[in-house]
């Protein structure tokens, strides 16, 4: 059981890290590379708190053994805003929509609905629900949580740049 | 098979403030040279919003911006005394502590704006908007940025207050249990209508209306969040959760979110609310608190309803379809 | 969003208000969309230890050895910590408040009174390390019969599951908690009708999304810093003084982000135990609950029995209630007596009844101990007070809504526990759900008000 290096990209950078084996992808985000946004809730993949964009697909990191994933692309939270000062339209559309409380299912929500926004940029509400149904919010109820992914596709469809707060 | 629909009703109470008193919590407020104003508490913020609605209380009692006012919480080391985040007792206490503050950090600002236009501070105002000025002239004034550096920079001042907020212990007689354990009483009244699916004893909740009276909304958006994630969270205790499905016996306990079972994104019911707004006297700006009693009355209401729907009784939480279904297999006389 | 309805109480509202009743972005909104906010366990120190406990495997039973010579043996593991490390061993909340007897030990001594109840701490350099190590101690169990059900407990006969004391908590000397208010037995003798029913809940979780937890860090000043997501900063710090017999001033504690808190958040479970273990060490040290954990051993809201008994009239007064209630507090006490109190205060409902008779138990039994949840002591009591009206309103052929409002509380009036009531809103919350749900009422009760009670009521 030795320590092997894994090379990840990760919101768009490039970068090799020393894991132990058995070591998830959140894991490895949270404690190899710092990367803090993906939160943790459960480790079972009962929660989706976890979930970051996996070449693509959104999946919950804590179920994902990190080794065999070198060379992937990951995509995580920090990745999300389209500038230090310039938020994505999910971002600013769970801001305006209120759809936070305590902010700890916030990461993986988002990130499973850029993830169902990437292949549908027309969502359903029913898509919507479909996309976030593997992510618990214990706080909200999920009402706004879902008016704001529906309200950030129209934003996104109508390519007008993030309303500023 | 068919869907049978039903209605029913539930009004509550909430004791808000409650703890039986003896749970003081305090609150500094300093202002920097540059006209902000630091509220430096030891309160948690759970997710219900206790950083921006002491904010709000502050900016109103000081005068001045919402963006003027920056809320530090928890350590500690900076931060005041504080009992802690629970009992509905945090809008109430931290509140009132914050008041008292702002308003000793307000009457040095209005003094020191009044040595600075040379005026008598009884003739000052301010205008919410980062200036106070003399009343009736808004020309004649002096803006919080020019105020604050001299109040630190020519007079030698602070602009800061101190607050703490205490309801005396309440002792509780043992014999008729007289006893004063609360500060306020909220409010609430929900309509809930269902559809009981007469073959699994699935419920499904099609509508809840609910009417709150929660003395202050102190920010309607989050109000707005503390009522549907409430009622939410009503229906979830009315027919999912528990960590002891078969109680009292300990067996098959849920370990994670995969066992333990809660309404997900697809299983919302509508939602029409609307708030009544019956100040409480000692309440900040009236504020009973409201994170606490918005999943109370959905639950009854949803037990009200299936019994509207189906006729069974269910006297036990969670109502599960196995314990509809048992109702109304007795109902219909055939065996369970 | 919801409609603010101000011609209600529109004399008592005061003067027009700025920012408060306005809205207004939240304040942690942008950190939460942006990840950055910080909860406690984004923070993280080089060295830092792992804390994982070995927990019971049974429900109740005496400790007659504990071995942990096989743990450490596992490579990275550096230290078990047992009750003879913990300075001052009892863990009772509300003493800070006066409460008594001490009856939970930081670690247990010579018993387990709960599946999953901590027993000792293995302390590694990694968490699987700890929890390998955790997976080979060794505990040597000799079952004792275990009670959980609040009435078995509550009998004589049944042995008591404590050392000390009964399997119920002694209020000034009554087995329960009293709330006596007129005489209920005269009230049902004169009644039209008498109804009793029986209901139950079972334990319910708090289930935040982020598991309870603690980081601490030693520092070079001799003080711990202790990173948690308590929901009671100086709760947390003085009863972790008391336990590890250090000067309050040695302790910091640095929080207020909570990942959802709910009240599940208010025991002080990890926050000792770990800073033991970095003062032991001179480590930085961080326990954080697994989610079997949170779901299993973190204390849920209790179960609760209680049986109502009313009398009431035809015209549909109803003229006594008395309430027999059972808190299952589980095995030991944390928050659970001062949630009975509060569980009493709250009958009968808010609802104006000359004859309230309560006896409000605290009951111990063999599971996990429960302690406050969002809607403490009342959310249960809810369920069960409506649903009972919801079966007095049918039984007497009274509409649901006017069946609330002619017993509904108004200011003045005098509560079960003797507090008058003010600042009621009961009455115009019924008429308003009322009104938007569809329902006409007739003119009676469409001009109640809570400010006064007519004269010629019911
Ligand atoms: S932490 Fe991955 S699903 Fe919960
Ligand atoms: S906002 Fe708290 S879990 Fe979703």
């Amino acid at each position: 059981m030795r320590p092997s290096i894994v090379s990840l990209e990760v919101n768009g950078s490039h970068r090799d890290f020393l894991v132990q084996p058995g070591t998830t992808l959140l894991a490895a985000l949270r404690e190899a590379l710092g990367l803090t946004a993906t939160r943790k809730g459960c480790e079972t993949g009962s929660c989706g708190a976890c979930t970051v964009i996996l070449d693509g697909e959104p999946v919950m990191s804590c179920l994902c053994l990190v080794e065999p994933l070198d060379g992937a692309r990951v995509e995580t939270l920090e990745g999300v805003a389209t500038g230090p000062d310039e938020l994505h339209p999910l971002q600013q559309a769970f801001i305006d929509g209120f759809a936070t409380q305590c902010g700890f299912c916030t990461a993986g929500m988002i990130m499973a609905a850029k993830a169902l926004l990437a292949r549908n940029p027309s969502p359903c509400r029913e898509d919507v629900i479909v996309a976030i149904s593997g992510n618990v919010c214990r706080c909200t109820g999920y009402a706004a949580i879902i008016d704001a992914i529906l309200e950030a596709a129209a934003d996104l469809r109508a390519a007008r740049p993030s309303r500023a707060a | 098979m068919a869907r049978l629909r039903g209605r029913g009703m539930a009004s509550v109470n909430y004791p808000t403030g409650m703890n039986l008193g003896g749970d003081p919590s305090q609150a500094l407020i300093h202002a920097t040279t540059t006209g902000s104003f630091v509220i430096s508490l030891s309160s948690v913020d759970l997710g219900q919003g206790l950083k921006t609605i002491m904010a709000q209380i502050a900016a109103e009692t000081l005068g001045v911006p919402y963006g003027n006012v920056m809320v530090d919480t928890a350590d500690t080391d900076t931060g005041p005394h504080c009992m802690g985040t629970f009992a509905s007792r945090a809008t109430h206490r931290v509140g009132n502590a914050v008041i008292m503050a702002a308003k000793e950090a307000r009457e040095v600002m209005m003094q020191v704006a009044a040595d600075e236009l040379e005026v008598d501070p009884d003739d000052l105002t301010s205008d919410g908007e980062g200036r106070i000025h003399v009343v009736g002239s808004p020309e004649k004034g002096i803006g919080l940025v020019e105020l604050a550096l001299a109040a630190h920079f020519k007079h030698g001042r602070t602009i800061s207050g101190r607050g703490i907020y205490m309801k005396p212990k309440s002792d509780v007689d043992p014999e008729t249990g007289r006893m004063d354990p609360d500060s306020a009483q909220a409010h609430a009244c929900t309509v809930a209508e269902v559809e009981v699916d007469d073959e699994t004893g699935e419920v499904f909740v099609l509508k809840l209306t609910n009417v709150y009276e929660i003395g202050r909304a102190m920010n309607p958006a989050m109000a707005h969040q503390q009522i549907v994630g409430g009622a939410w969270m009503g229906i979830s205790h009315a027919l999912y959760e528990t960590t002891e499905p078969y109680y009292p016996d300990r067996s098959h306990g849920p370990t994670d979110f995969a066992g333990y079972l809660m309404p997900g994104p697809g299983d919302l019911a509508e939602m029409r609310s609307a708030i009544i707004e019956r100040p409480a006297k000692n309440g900040p700006y009236g504020a009973k608190g409201i994170g606490e009693m918005t999943a109370n009355s959905p639950i009854p209401a949803i037990a009200n309803a299936i019994f509207d729907a189906c006729g069974v009784r269910v006297d036990e939480m969670p109502i599960t379809p196995e314990r509809v279904l048992r109702g109304l297999d007795a109902l219909r006389g055939t065996p369970a | 969003m919801e409609e603010i309805l101000t011609h209600f109480f529109a004399d008592e509202r005061g003067e027009p208000l700025k920012v408060v009743g306005t809205t207004v972005e939240r304040s942690d909104a942008r950190g939460h969309v942006t990840g950055r906010t910080q909860f406690y366990e984004d923070v993280s120190f080089p060295g830092m230890l792992h804390l994982k406990m070995v927990r019971s495997t049974r429900h109740h039973a005496l400790i007659k050895h504990i071995d942990a010579r096989d743990a450490l043996a596992v490579p990275g593991v550096v230290r078990v910590l047992t009750h003879k490390d913990v300075p001052h061993n009892w863990y009772t909340i509300l003493r800070l408040i006066g409460v008594e007897p001490n009856d939970e030990p930081v670690l247990p001594e010579d018993r387990v009174l709960f599946l999953g109840e901590q027993i000792c701490a293995v302390l590694a350099e990694t968490l699987a390390a700890a929890e390998e190590g955790a997976s080979k101690v060794v505990v040597e169990y000799e079952d004792l019969p275990a009670v959980f059900d609040v009435e078995e407990a509550v009998k004589p006969e049944t042995p008591a599951i404590k050392p000390h004391g009964k399997n119920y908590f002694v209020y000034e000397g009554h087995h329960c908690r009293r709330i006596r208010f007129g005489d209920v037995e005269e009230a049902f003798s004169t009644a039209d009708h008498v109804v009793e029913h029986r209901y139950q809940s079972a334990p319910i979780e708090h289930a935040p999304t982020e598991t309870t937890g603690c980081i601490v860090k030693p520092e070079g000043s001799g003080r711990f810093t202790v990173y948690s997501n308590t929901q009671a900063l100086f709760f947390t710090l003085d009863n972790m003084a008391l336990i590890l017999g250090l000067p309050f001033g040695k302790l910091r504690l640095v929080g207020g982000t909570v990942g959802g808190g709910f009240g599940g958040k208010v025991d002080v479970i990890v926050e000792p135990i770990a800073t033991l273990a970095a003062m032991l060490t001179g480590k930085p040290v961080k326990y954080a609950y697994s989610r079997h954990e949170e779901m299993q051993v973190s204390s849920p809201r209790a179960a609760e029995r209680i049986i109502i008994k009313d009398g009431v009239m035809a015209d549909g007064r109803i003229v006594a209630r008395k309430v027999t209630l059972y808190v299952d507090a589980g095995a030991y006490s944390r928050h659970s007596p001062y949630g009975t109190t509060k569980a009493a205060a709250h009958m009968p409902g808010p609802y104006a009844i000359p004859n309230v008779h309560v006896d409000a138990h605290c009951v111990y039994t063999n599971r996990t101990p429960s302690s406050a949840m969002r809607g403490f002591g009342v959310t249960i009591g809810d369920f069960d007070l409506e649903v009972q009206m919801d079966r007095l309103a049918r039984m007497l052929g009274i509409d649901p809504f006017e069946f609330r409002l002619i017993n509904a509380y108004r200011d003045g009036d005098m509560k079960a526990h003797r507090k008058i009531v003010e600042g009621a809103a009961l009455v115009e919350v019924v008429q308003e759900a009322a009104r938007i749900s569809g329902r006409t009422l007739p003119d009676r009760f469409t001009q109640m008000s809570s400010l006064t009670r007519e004269t010629a009521h019911g």
